[in-house]
């Protein structure tokens, strides 16, 4: 069975990471939580590049992150931040497609 | 054993106030400094480009009063880096006329202002680049080119410890400092007081943004952090707050790209050791940062160049047949001002809400616009006026665009005012880069005057 990422995580956010990037953040209440999802591979930088339709080499970097139990990558922008036509200058609604990604967990 | 306790009470001052509760239980603790931050580039290329403030003046107004009567009062330095939000020399000054005008309104005794400025002509770094130096992009950018430089309106360099440390050598009681790396307000005291370089970044690490190190979730609260010659120790001051090992620890994520680098002029902070344990409810212990001096002394530059004049247009669907041929209804816009202008000396952005308009080519559901949208149309060009036509001409085309099956013939879009918005001018981040210095000092020219009586 699987279980969409909004209702394993308890934080998952977007943000400016200077201005050319913006980084994400998806952090589990609990170690065992966040150790189901890493084991499930349904976050690794192929999935994030195919549910944001870009290549491989937009992500700058895909980090797990033990000690806060999260989960963290970073893509760069097309354009830098603010720059006309940008729709988000904080780059902070750029996590909602991540809400329901699925995830496979045992029953 | 000895410590110093550096009490931060908002993470980003003046973009909205502090809040007091929180604020005067972190004072009653008697902290032996009060510092914030003030800057970001979040707010985007507009206010450096234009020399402002994101915020209205009275808000920063009310952060500086609050804190200076505290430290005052308590006798301990009060630091602010990156004033007003981009830490420019006007932004320095207008800081330093507040803290003047604040001690007069209060009828405080005398004490010493330290400031500093942040600001590089774009003469400084032509002479580099034509001496074959290179002013190295950040983030998968270009080496800075003469073209991009001249492109540029205004730039800052981000300080790091060296003019606060200077300051407080000379007897600065107050530091208005300009645009800094956002730990260095915080690491500067605590190295000259004789803390390692180690504990003292990554205190300023931890306390940059206050509040946002906490848990639940709540800006612009107090937190302290306390550091030794063998920990840092943050406590959150809202009695509903906790500094939680994974509130502190996911802090370190916060704005960067990966969680375990900390760059600052002058070497990188480094993480990835970090060893955090709750020692009471509200109070999670650091041990185990690192600071890596580098080899070659780089500052961080900003750079905003101005793209042009703009004005705002605003259009709603309704139409599901409009709504499903909405890029040939921008397409027949966009061919109008062709017509009117050529192909080059201007620019339009359509953000279409309800499809793309947030995310843009990011967006997977692209293909799933809702039943209604709401489409912002840009005009950015030379001239206030060119702008506005350009923008006229992208929002009023799309109430005629000619689409062979429309059943409604007598006007495809809605409109909330059927003028265009004048907005601020359009700019872009130019520069993203780094330069190196022979002195740390030399683009952050340091200067004391007096306040009070």
């Amino acid at each position: 069975m699987t279980a969409r990422l909004s209702q394993l995580a308890k934080t998952i956010r977007s943000k400016n990471a200077g201005v050319d990037k913006i980084t994400f953040d998806i952090i589990f209440p609990e170690k065992a939580v966040y150790e189901r999802v890493k084991a499930s591979g349904a976050i690794s930088r192929e999935s994030i590049a195919k549910l944001y339709g870009i290549g491989l080499d937009r992500i700058s970097d895909f980090v797990n992150f033990d000690p806060a139990c999260a989960i963290k990558f970073t893509i760069y922008r097309t354009r830098p931040s603010g720059s006309p036509g940008d729709g988000d200058i904080f780059g902070a609604q750029q996590y909602a497609p991540l809400l329901d990604l699925e995830v496979p967990v045992e029953k | 054993m000895k410590t110093l306790r550096f009490m931060c009470p908002n993470g980003h001052l003046g973009f909205a106030p502090i809040k007091k509760e929180s604020f005067y239980l972190g004072v009653e603790t008697q902290p032996d400094f009060i510092l914030a931050d003030s800057g970001s580039d979040d707010i985007g290329p507009g206010p450096l480009g234009m020399d402002t403030s994101t915020s209205p003046l009275e808000w920063q107004r009310h952060d500086l009063e609050l804190m200076l009567l505290a430290a005052r009062k308590l006798g301990v330095p009060m630091i602010i880096g990156s004033a007003g939000d981009t830490g420019t020399n006007s932004r320095v000054d207008l800081y330093v006329e507040i803290i003047k005008d604040l001690a007069k309104k209060h009828g405080m005794s005398k004490f010493k202002i330290g400031y500093f400025y942040s600001e590089v002509s774009k003469e400084f770094l032509k002479k580099k680049i034509e001496a074959g130096q290179t002013v190295e992009g950040l983030d998968n950018r270009p080496a800075l080119t003469i073209e991009e430089l001249e492109a540029t309106d205004r730039i800052v360099a981000m300080a790091g410890v060296h003019p606060y440390i200077k300051l407080l050598d000379l007897g600065a009681e107050v530091i208005i400092g300009g645009r800094s790396s956002d730990c260095a307000i915080f690491a500067g005291p605590a190295i000259r007081a004789g803390f390692p370089e180690d504990l003292s970044y990554y205190l300023g690490k931890v306390l940059e943004c206050a509040s946002f190190c906490a848990e639940p979730y709540g800006g612009k609260e107090t937190v302290i952090g306390e550091i030794s010659m063998e920990d840092v120790k943050i406590t959150a001051m809202h009695p509903n707050q906790r500094c939680t090992v994974a509130s502190v620890a996911g802090h370190a994520m916060y704005e960067r790209s990966n969680p375990y680098d900390e760059y600052v002029a002058g070497g990188r902070l480094d993480m990835s050791n970090c060893r955090y344990e709750q020692i009471d409810p509200k109070t999670t212990r650091i041990t185990g940062p690192t600071f890596h001096p580098a080899k070659e002394f780089r500052v961080k530059l900003e750079g905003s160049g101005k793209v042009g004049e703009r004005f705002i247009g605003l259009a709603g669907v309704r139409d599901p047949y409009t709504i499903a041929h909405i890029d040939q209804v921008i397409d027949w816009a966009r061919e109008q001002v062709r017509e009117r202008f050529g192909e080059e000396g201007y620019e339009l952005y359509y953000n279409v809400f309800g499809r793309n308009g947030v995310m843009g080519d990011l967006e997977p559901l692209k293909d799933k616009p809702g039943h209604e949208l709401c489409v912002v149309v840009q005009g950015v060009a030379p001239s206030k006026e060119m702008a506005e036509e350009v923008c006229m001409i992208g929002t009023r085309q799309m109430f005629y665009a000619r689409l062979p099956e429309v059943k409604g013939t007598a006007g495809g879009v809605s409109f909330i005012v059927d003028e265009v918005l004048a907005a601020t001018p359009a700019y872009r981040w130019t520069i993203n880069h780094t330069v190196a210095l022979d002195d740390p000092l030399e683009l952050f020219s340091t200067h004391l005057t007096e306040a009070g009586a």
